[in-house]
């Protein structure tokens, strides 16, 4: 039982990842139509810049934190601003293409300034753990799901009860419609840049404890692209939901089912899925209107 | 502008637009011929062009004319090369046999992932064959029997109706003989009623669906077609790498392969082979410029004096020797095309001829995106 209660947390908190960069896939489809592949890599340069503001120039970590997410919001914004507005309304295909290359160049980018080393990130969490009833739970692990939960609820705060939140979903929603009403909606595009790579460097940040910083780790992108289908395109629950079960799916497989279902388990189902339901689970995307 | 105006069927159904359009062809084709005479040293590189080519006919089938994108075609390349190496080391299947026996197999692997495919449509198709690739590429590592597992497998050199072929220029000659015979099967496979069913396909579904294309059929058989060129591919790729790991059938190739396709031009048989001649050419040119750069740029700064020229060009070289820069190179080609050529190096070719072509009279306009709103694909 308390293995189970381990592993349920532990699956959780790697959820949680997921759901992170998932939810910064997802903000960006649904007000922009884009599908940002480099998502991914936006942690990565997050968790990068991030261990370079700590360890290179001894900030502390909170204001680490911040100053991240303000870099990074400042270059999703520049990013939405220099590249990706000129392709607004260019088959998705484009797009895909277009945000996969920026991921590559990332990652190069990365190799370029930081090298290939592999780092780990000190935090006040690292290697503490408290004992609550025969499950330890790990200050890491326990960093990541109470940093999620605070990071959804202030997003979903701004989202339901801000001028800009609304502004921003109205933008999103219909973009002729909210030109109409006085919307500046490519300032609103840029802000969700903005935020969805804050959120990518947050994501990126709480995870670099428990998984080491190196120019790969924007492959968990990938996973966190499965979990955002697995929850259906566009619906911010479901991202969040959809990293929750990629993570549970994979520490469990990992845990029960032979060696070499752990990385692969959290496809199968995302294929089964997608075959059985192929809108997803909250599937808020259908058909294209032709 | 030339019009061509046809007098006779068989002028309409002939593979050439006219008798000057064969000529060229014929030209490139004594080129391509002597080419191992003319530039031995790179044959290698020009037999993975070739091999390249292949692979961009194969997805250009299925992206640039049926409209379906797959981000896994890494892993059909793979079925092909360890299903042929499979067939002719471990079964003893002849060579031949062995080629048709692996693109049979990765047909089949096509259309299971075309069938799911049918219901899916855009993000969520390339998202799915991006799944089908990881988990491929899981199934290669842990099928030791078939695939050797991580420590790989050896290849050994074709032998065809019991002639070994050792060297390079007949397996050069040898792949060009299977992507000339590609290419002529999809050409004519693109401009019979299959074709034209895929690309009424690609332009809208649902018109064509009303025109009577029975989307499955034509979608399976797409995914199956362009699996099966993968597999020959691959059964040349294994011949070409000589040794068979999991690791080389990565996420990364199959995104190669798009860039192959998207640099080319997207919708057009002459766009996937220029494509294949960029992707695999451009590593061959990025460690050729390796090693020139930092002299040159070290020499054109020497002018401001020499100290300068010398430091220039050992940061250059400092620079360029970065292991991670190649895959940053590959992407800022990839965002330039995207962004300032989305119909890739044919398009510019197109635009180029029609240049001159109309010489006084060309207009920009011709060409120009059209401005639109943008499309939602979401239901509201």
């Amino acid at each position: 039982m308390d293995a189970i209660l381990q592993l349920v947390l532990s699956g959780l908190a790697v959820g949680c990842i997921y759901g992170l960069v998932a939810l910064g896939f997802v903000l960006i489809y649904k007000a922009t139509e884009l599908v940002n592949f480099a998502q991914g890599d936006l942690m990565m340069l997050g968790a990068f810049t991030c261990y370079m503001l700590i360890v290179w120039y001894g900030i502390g970590y909170w204001p680490a934190i911040a100053l991240t997410v303000a870099v990074m919001g400042l270059f999703g914004a520049a990013l939405d601003r220099v590249v990706l507005r000129r392709v607004m309304g260019q088959p998705q295909f484009a797009v895909v293409m277009l945000t996969i290359g920026l991921g590559a160049m990332f990652r190069s980018f990365a190799s370029i300034v930081w090298g290939t080393e592999i780092y780990s990130l000190p935090t006040p969490f690292s290697a503490r753990q408290t004992m609550l009833g025969g499950v330890s739970i790990s200050h890491e692990y326990a960093s990541i799901i109470i940093g999620t939960v605070i990071l959804c609820a202030v997003l979903y705060a701004f989202f339901t009860s801000t001028r800009l939140g609304l502004a921003m979903q109205a933008a999103s929603q219909n973009q002729l419609a909210a030109y109409y009403m006085g919307i500046p909606v490519k300032l609103m595009f840029s802000l969700i840049w903005a935020i969805s790579a804050g959120v990518a460097a947050v994501a990126g940040v709480l995870l670099a404890p428990i998984s080491l910083i190196d120019t790969n780790l924007g492959f968990i992108g990938l996973k966190a692209f499965a979990a955002a289908v697995l929850g259906g395109f566009g619906s911010i629950p479901g991202a969040l939901v959809g990293g929750l079960s990629v993570g549970l799916i994979e520490l469990f497989s990992g845990a029960y089912l032979p060696q070499g279902f752990k990385d692969v388990a959290a496809y199968v189902v995302l294929l089964i899925v997608l075959v059985v339901r192929p809108q997803g689970m909250f599937g808020a995307v259908g058909r294209k209107r032709a | 502008m030339r019009f061509i105006l046809k007098t006779s069927y068989r002028q309409d159904l002939g593979l050439f637009r006219d008798g000057v359009q064969r000529n060229w062809y014929l030209a490139l084709f004594a080129g391509l011929l002597m080419l191992p005479l003319l530039w031995p040293d790179f044959l290698v590189d020009f037999s993975q062009v070739l091999i390249f080519g292949l692979c961009g006919l194969s997805l250009m089938v299925l992206a640039g004319y049926t409209g379906l994108v797959s981000l896994g075609h890494a892993a059909f390349l793979g079925i092909g090369a360890y299903a042929h190496v499979y067939f002719v080391q471990d079964l003893g299947v002849p060579w031949l046999a062995s080629v048709a026996l692996a693109a049979a197999v990765t047909a089949a692997a096509g259309a299971l992932v075309g069938l799911p495919a049918l219901r899916m449509t855009g993000l969520y198709l390339a998202i799915a064959t991006l799944a089908f690739a990881l988990i491929i590429q899981e199934v290669f590592n842990r099928w030791e029997s078939v695939t050797g597992g991580l420590k790989g497998k050896a290849v050994e050199k074709p032998v065809i109706f019991g002639v070994a072929l050792h060297g390079d220029v007949t397996f050069y000659f040898l792949c060009l003989a299977f992507l000339i015979a590609a290419l002529w099967a999809t050409r004519n496979m693109l401009r019979a009623p299959l074709g034209r069913a895929l690309m009424a396909i690609r332009d809208s579904e649902i018109a064509a669906q009303s025109i009577g294309v029975n989307l499955a059929v034509y979608k399976t058989f797409a995914f199956a077609y362009s699996a099966a060129l993968m597999g020959v591919a691959g059964a040349l790729f294994a011949h070409q790498v000589g040794f068979l790991a999991p690791d080389i059938f990565t996420v990364l190739l199959s995104i190669q392969f798009l860039l192959m396709v998207v640099v080319g031009g997207l919708g057009s048989l002459h766009g996937a082979i220029f494509g294949a001649v960029f992707v695999a050419l451009l590593p061959v040119m990025i460690s050729q410029a390796r090693d020139v750069l930092p002299d040159w740029l070290g020499r054109l700064f020497a002018v401001l004096g020499h100290d300068t020229g010398f430091a220039v060009g050992a940061a250059v070289d400092r620079f360029v020797k970065q292991p991670g820069l190649e895959p940053g190179i590959f992407g800022l080609i990839l965002v330039l095309f995207i962004l300032f050529e989305p119909r890739g190096i044919y398009g510019r070719w197109v635009k180029i001829k029609l240049y001159f072509s109309l010489f006084p009279m060309y207009k920009r306009a011709t060409f120009r995106w059209q401005k639109s709103y943008m499309k939602s694909e979401r239901f509201r």
